[in-house]
């Protein structure tokens, strides 16, 4: 039986709020800290790391907006019948490096969601695509989540 | 750390040494306050061990795959560009782990001069607990 019903599926396609954020020389250094770079330009905070994107654009959530187990609800994804998330992976595409001072615009867009049987039980999968430009409009990255849930 | 790669004394299979991670309960906070996750996994052993039936605190899964991006750019030297990279969190590791980076070149255009990587993280018992891709390219 399927677990995904069309009003699932219907959310294909939905696109987040534009975030726009500025990445500074303290955040980059912070980000490379906690990271355990060892490259001076990262520690300096004067280039990104490859993945400081992430952190940059994470949501920032009020308090009360967590879950118990402290996680919040991505609001972009629909209410699924699967809550379980096992850890996915991301596929990034790079245009051109983030230095302290950038302003940045990122987008996302729930891209796909689909079922597969696993191991123990079904499993639900979703893709997110993540674009980041510069607030100019040039392409900085372009960032597939992948998920799943069990 | 390489300094200067040059493609021309590169040859598919080279390997890519990398690094070792200890990630200890300093480390995994201060990667989650950055990234803004509450996750009670990650700093919370009693919710982690008894509510959630890990082995103990979860190291979180993008900073592995930020390991896999240190393993490239610190390979890659200052020349290099970093083009795609792509990882996935096969098995959960867990704090007081010791976790290994490094890759091998697997593809190499001479003509664009793109190579494709790749790379993984294993553990002390030798699974690989995330595996990753990266084209890179060097000035020719």
């Amino acid at each position: 039986m399927a677990l995904l019903t069309p009003e699932h599926l219907s959310h294909i396609g939905d696109l987040g709020p534009q975030k726009q954020e500025i990445a500074t020389r303290r955040d980059i250094r912070k980000y490379a800290v906690a990271t355990g770079q060892a490259l001076t330009k990262y520690l300096d905070g004067d280039v990104a790391p490859p993945l400081y994107h992430v952190t940059l654009f994470w949501e920032v959530v009020e308090l009360n907006r967590l879950s118990p187990d402290g996680v919040y609800m991505d609001t972009l994804i629909p209410i699924l019948p699967l809550d379980r998330a096992m850890a996915g992976g991301l596929d990034i595409e790079y245009f051109q490096v983030i230095r302290a001072g950038d302003e940045l615009v990122a987008q996302r867009q729930l891209t796909a969601l689909y079922e597969k049987p696993g191991r123990s039980g079904p499993l639900i999968f979703y893709e997110v695509i993540m674009e980041v430009n510069t607030a100019a409009g040039e392409p900085v990255l372009r960032e597939k989540t992948t998920r799943i849930l069990r | 750390m390489s300094k200067s790669l040059r493609i021309s004394e590169l040859a598919v299979g080279e390997p890519i040494l990398g690094r070792q991670y200890a990630c200890d309960n300093v480390q995994l906070m201060l990667y989650n306050a950055s990234l803004w996750n509450g996750h009670r996994i990650h700093y919370d052993q009693p919710y982690a061990t008894e509510v959630e039936s890990y082995p103990g605190l979860v190291v979180a899964g993008p900073l592995i795959g930020d390991w896999l991006t240190q393993c490239v750019m610190e390979w890659l030297g200052a020349e290099g560009e970093l083009l795609r990279f792509t990882y996935s969190n096969r098995i959960a590791s867990y704090v007081g782990e010791t976790l290994t980076s490094s890759g091998r070149i697997i593809s190499i255009d001479r003509d664009s001069g793109d190579l494709e990587l790749e790379l993984r993280v294993h553990n002390q018992n030798d699974e690989v607990v995330v595996p990753g891709t990266a084209r890179v390219r060097l000035s020719i």
